[in-house]
């Protein structure tokens, strides 16, 4: 048995039912809130450890022992990723105890949260391709409810296309996993790889592999259908913003790091060349997409989509070097774009909008707060020595080794127009003086009230995070480094599924 | 059967593609439901159809005798019925909401967002 596999999961089940059970009491709910994340966080270290101990930590549901029943496993990017979790959601747990409003705490707002997180759990962790899309549907379903609290009308624009393009995803995705059925008779991923590789019928297979690389470059908001994502993002409240921004796109990327490495890593030249194309034009279109934005948050999440580009760039490459890329990409974006929309919630407290046009001043009243936006942008941007710059650094030179020459200079170049972004973001919302006509009680104000202090505590955590792996990478490359070495090897994954009951 | 359910299939897709491309978010929802279904038939086509062999394991014998049908499948699309279930319900509650609020139930009309 080994337990800390399916904490993760049935931690935040756990504390969203218990959430659902106090509705009426706010502050109760708060506060297990806060609590359930930080056990989140607890267990998904000890799995962490636990995984460095033995490179695959296996669990088989109900002892049926694979590839019979549904099992769930943890090789080291689920483990990065499940510890990346935790840690987003003791962030978001306490932005959210200054940030939620009354009447969105009142519709569920815990107890959907919490069902967010048992589902992206969930989605690292399972060793399964239809639970995988169950976990999907799981967290689906909390993030449709979530964009919507409030309801307003740019929400319900926004989810209307969100719902729509997630659907279609599930239903290419559902289709596939029968498809793969039909060939393989089996649903536990380390049997499919296997059956895969004494596959005939290899079009078929090229064809499932396109669906796959579809259905989750829809989830992962990859080119060509990414524009759900920046359609979406920046209508709910900022808290989930932030949430969805740190964590969901990057379940997508996750699945297509698990597919393309585990199981269909047959035909290389040919699934991964369409990954890298898809990789070069995601950057691109993300980019160009954000430099003609003036809201905060629609900047931010076009950078998303480009910031996607490089993540998918590293698994395209495919060599060593690029997956570790890959990966360190994976840490170093979920931290660092999560404080950047946890920033703009802070600078609309202050000014009570996100229209870069109207914002202003606050480099003068706030100068604190404007070096923590400083600290993740530049990173974003990849300045060294920030995280960003490492992580950029590592893709560039695997690039460069890969002589993917085109690619890499469409990653050099989006690096650029990042900064450029960046530096609007600087200029407009901290630099330039308040433009006349504004309210600026909040932000002049001379005390800063208690309530902005809890909204600080995560952006300074994350920011530390930020300096940590730009200053002391090496704990976090070697990470990475193990985690590439594991989907290098689908033997070791294969085998330790497969290889029989504890 | 085979070729009568890759047709039937086939023909689900085309009508949930080309509804989900209609301007009206009911006609979207339709196309939701049409392809979701396209899909769970597409799980039971591609399983493999036996007819008259139900997986059931005689009194006394260790094995199945004969050709049975694979029940696994069957597991898959009923689940995927309910959860499309699930999701369908919320689909439908957003576009009243949405109709509600945005007084439209033209796609062309909800760019908003996208500026």
């Amino acid at each position: 048995m080994s337990l800390e596999v399916a904490l993760p999961i049935i931690i935040p089940l756990m504390t969203g039912t218990l959430c659902v059970m106090l509705w009426r009491y706010n502050v109760i709910q708060r506060v297990l809130s806060l609590l359930g994340s930080l056990a989140l966080l607890g267990v998904s270290i000890w799995l962490l450890i636990s995984v460095i101990d033995q490179g695959h930590v296996v669990m088989y549901m109900g002892n049926w022992v694979a590839p019979f029943g549904i099992t769930l496993v943890a090789d080291m990017l689920s483990a990065i990723m499940v510890v990346l979790t935790g840690m987003m959601a003791v962030a978001i747990a306490i932005f959210s105890l200054s940030s939620a409003s009354p009447s969105h705490e009142r519709f569920g707002y815990y107890p959907l949260m919490h069902l967010l997180l048992a589902g992206v759990a969930g989605s690292f962790l399972t060793g399964d391709i239809f639970n995988l899309y169950v976990w999907f549907e799981v967290m689906l379903i909390a993030s449709f409810a979530l964009l919507i609290l409030g309801g307003e009308r740019a929400q319900m624009e926004g989810a209307v296309k969100y719902v729509t393009l997630n659907l279609l995803s599930s239903a290419i995705f559902l289709s596939a996993i029968g498809l793969l059925y039909g060939i393989t008779g089996t649903l536990n991923m380390a049997d499919i790889a296997v059956k895969l590789g004494a596959a005939e019928n290899t079009g078929m297979v090229d064809v499932i592999a396109v669906m796959f690389m579809v259905a989750f470059g829809i989830k992962a908001a990859a080119f060509p259908l990414f524009f759900w994502l920046p359609a979406s993002y920046h209508t709910g409240p900022v808290a989930v913003s932030a949430l969805f921004a740190g964590l969901l796109t990057k379940v997508g990327v996750y699945a297509l790091f698990r597919v393309f490495t585990l199981i269909f890593n047959q035909n290389v030249d040919f699934t991964h060349e369409l990954l890298l194309w898809m990789a070069a034009l995601t950057m691109l279109t993300g980019v160009l997409g954000a430099a003609a934005q003036f809201e905060f948050r629609r900047i931010l999440s076009f950078h998303i989509v480009s910031q996607i580009g490089y993540m998918i760039l590293g698994l395209a490459l495919f060599t060593p070097l690029a997956i570790i890329g890959g990966v360190f990409y994976i840490m170093h974006h979920i931290i660092v774009k999560t404080n950047l929309f946890l920033i703009s919630g802070i600078t609309h407290r202050l000014l009570g909008c996100y229209d870069l046009k109207k914002l202003g001043g606050i480099y003068k009243a706030r100068p604190f707060l404007s070096i923590l936006f400083l600290i993740p942008a530049l990173s974003l941007a990849g300045i060294p020595p920030l995280s960003g710059f490492f992580a950029k650094f590592i893709i560039i030179r695997s690039g460069v080794e890969a002589s993917a020459w085109v690619v890499t200079g469409i990653a050099l170049l989006v690096g650029l127009l990042t900064l450029y972004s960046m530096i609007k973001i600087w200029s407009e919302v901290f630099w330039k003086k308040l433009p006349k006509g504004q309210d600026d009680t909040a932000l002049t104000a001379g005390k800063t009230p208690s309530s902005l202090v809890i909204l600080y505590i995560p952006v300074v955590l994350l920011a530390l995070c930020t300096l940590y792996i730009g200053l002391n990478g090496q704990p976090i490359y070697d990470l990475a480094e193990f985690s590439a070495r594991q989907l290098l090897n689908p033997q070791a994954y294969i085998d330790a599924v497969l290889g029989g009951g504890s | 059967m085979e070729p009568i359910m890759a047709i039937v299939v086939g023909l689900l897709y085309a009508a949930a593609i080309y509804m989900m491309l209609r301007r009206s978010i009911v006609k979207l929802v339709i196309g939701l439901m049409l392809i979701s279904n396209a899909a769970n038939l597409l799980i039971f086509t591609s399983a493999g159809m036996t007819r008259g062999g139900p997986p059931l394991i005689p009194e006394g014998a260790v094995l199945p005798e004969g050709v049975i049908a694979d029940p696994l499948p069957q597991a898959l699309i009923l689940t995927a019925i309910v959860i499309a279930f699930g999701v369908l319900a919320f689909a439908v509650v957003l576009i009243h909401r949405a109709y509600n609020i945005l007084r439209t139930d033209n796609l062309d009309q909800m760019k908003d967002t996208d500026t």
